[in-house]
């Protein structure tokens, strides 16, 4: 179980302030709509947080905007201790590493191997040689193997990507983002291909990982007893615009119902089933 | 009284009857240019003189002594294609790389358009991309053929660079269509650009890849034949040699020849495919 900790060195530094921090953010879409505004936002080293809202609310853009996929139109961000906007572009890159994010449908190319898919996962820490080397002769079978076991995907080693259903895809982006061993975990709808039982599963596996490695886990979630579930600390997110932002225990009905507002969770927020989310992940 | 209704008109009717008269009107003056008359073809004396020239194809040639000829002329062609497809990659791949947009780290934050300025910077590989292939090969040849003197090391050279030119633009293309997403990630992560490409990029690009790089060495094959004509060696010399001597059943056993490249070329893209794609 704990194979991926030999590689990964506690990060000392991100422990005396926030793993990340946002001050005043607001973001536009490139069409003009304003996806983000005034996000405050400090999340400590260690912390899970759950981020729920009904759709197009803005939580994809929150963490895209958390793992530096997108620039904010204004405002402040800090990931780990440092400012990625002002950093060099190798120095944004070598931040990058530590930042895993998982999405919802993961881009992988359709005729990759699964092996390739998750070792694909510590380029950033790997060498160009060793990247080159492995494409030929996978270097590290026991940590893509041990990585890919932890979701129950072992025997898909070695199939190709466009050989798996929705759900295991989405698996096995969590297994590329457990190889990485981030400090800073972003899953944007991690389980939103699942079944309940596996997406619960899988949702606790991805806190063990945090709790065990003290790392950041932030996930978007469109089931919102899940969020209550795993996360204790839950971020109401509606029309770009943090709603909420406390404990799990202390969520209750009416934050829900004002959050889903028009929503079908209106009538029995905590115990309705998960809204069943029309996915089309496209086949990797 | 009771009338049908009248079926309505088409209503794509006059923009098609418009760009007919278009298509006339630009077609009919290259026509006129290029001096085409057909029927110069079935003119009495010219359809004998073509007859006779076919006819003294029949029997292809295949006595010993030129089926050794021909072998080794094969064997140059095949070679001066081949060399210069592998010089044209050794200056295409990293040309490529250098002029896609699709491994920009500056768009990676910017929903996929690079920044301006690093769109600058790729316009100058993509110039002389433009410079290599704008030149036709024949005359790099000629120019080769007075630089470094008659043989196949003006044709593999004249092939290297048009085919550079060539194959770097569409590689570069090739690199921009297919789904961006992979390699965005894997440089969200960490990953470098290289990295991105091999992981992310490659992984999709390989079967279009391999189909264009193995027509463009059948292209090679047959640009090697006309560059012979110049004299830079392989089976295109060959055959410059046995049309002055009217020797019409070599010049048939040579385009039979070829006919058998390019079955083997299009049996080899086809085999590549089935692999890779």
């Amino acid at each position: 179980m704990n194979n991926l900790q030999t590689t990964q060195t506690p990060d000392h530094a991100a422990a005396h302030g926030p793993a990340l921090r946002l001050a005043g953010v607001d973001h536009t879409h490139a069409g003009g709509q304003l996806a983000l505004r005034g996000i405050d936002l400090a999340v400590a080293p260690g912390e899970r947080v759950a981020i729920i809202g009904p759709s197009g609310a803005g939580k994809t853009t929150l963490l895209r905007l958390l793992a530096t996929a997108l620039k904010p139109a204004s405002g402040e961000v800090e990931l780990l201790g440092q400012r990625p906007w002002s950093l060099t572009a190798g120095a944004r890159q070598r931040l990058r590493t530590r930042i895993g994010l998982i999405h919802q449908a993961p881009p992988l190319p359709p005729r990759q191997r699964v092996i390739t898919a998750v070792l694909a996962g510590r380029l950033g820490q790997w060498s160009l040689a060793k990247s080159l080397l492995s494409l030929i002769y996978p270097l590290d079978r026991q940590g893509a193997a041990d990585a890919l076991g932890r979701l129950d995907l072992a025997d898909k080693l070695y199939m190709r990507c466009d050989q798996l259903s929705g759900g295991q895809l989405q698996r096995v982006g969590i297994a590329r983002m457990l190889y990485q061993g981030a400090d800073l975990i972003l899953a944007d709808e991690p389980v939103s291909a699942m079944d309940p039982v596996l997406a619960s599963h899988t949702l606790g596996l991805l806190n063990r990982e945090a709790q065990r490695r003290n790392a950041t886990l932030l996930a978007s979630l469109h089931a919102v007893e899940l969020a209550l579930e795993h996360f204790p600390r839950i971020i109401g997110v509606r029309d770009g615009r943090i709603l909420f932002d406390k404990p799990a225990t202390e969520i209750g009905p009416g934050e829900l119902a004002a959050l889903y507002a028009n929503e079908q969770l209106e009538h029995t927020p905590a115990s309705a089933p998960a809204p069943r989310v029309q996915l089309n992940i496209p086949r990797c | 009284m009771l009338n049908p209704a009248p079926v309505p008109r088409d209503p794509a009717a006059t923009s098609r009857l418009l760009l007919t008269l278009l298509a006339v009107v630009l077609l009919w003056p290259g026509l006129r240019l290029s001096e085409l008359d057909l029927g110069v073809l079935v003119d009495g004396s010219n359809a004998d003189t073509m007859g006779s020239f076919v006819s003294a194809f029949l029997p292809p040639e295949h006595g010993g002594e030129f089926l050794v000829l021909l072998w080794q002329a094969t064997l140059e062609t095949l070679a001066i294609a081949t060399a210069g497809m592998t010089l044209a990659l050794a200056i295409a791949i990293p040309s490529a790389l250098l002029a896609t947009r699709a491994l920009s780290l500056s768009a990676l934050s910017r929903g996929g358009r690079p920044a301006w300025w690093t769109h600058a910077l790729r316009w100058p590989v993509r110039g002389l991309l433009i410079v290599l292939r704008s030149i036709p090969e024949i005359l790099w040849a000629l120019l080769f053929v007075r630089a470094v003197g008659l043989g196949p090391t003006a044709g593999v050279l004249a092939i290297a660079i048009t085919y550079a030119g060539m194959l770097g633009k569409v590689y570069a293309e090739i690199f921009e269509s297919v789904d961006p997403l992979p390699a965005r990630a894997l440089l969200g992560g960490g990953a470098s650009r290289l990295q991105a490409f091999f992981y992310g990029v490659l992984p999709q690009a390989t079967g279009e890849m391999l189909s264009y790089s193995v027509y463009r060495w059948e292209c090679a094959i047959r640009a090697s034949v006309v560059m012979g004509f110049v004299g830079a060696g392989g089976l295109g010399q060959q055959m410059d040699l046995s049309m002055r001597m009217f020797a019409g059943g070599e010049v048939a056993s040579m385009l039979l020849t070829f006919l058998a490249l390019v079955l083997l070329a299009d049996l080899l893209s086809r085999l590549l495919r089935w692999r890779f794609a």
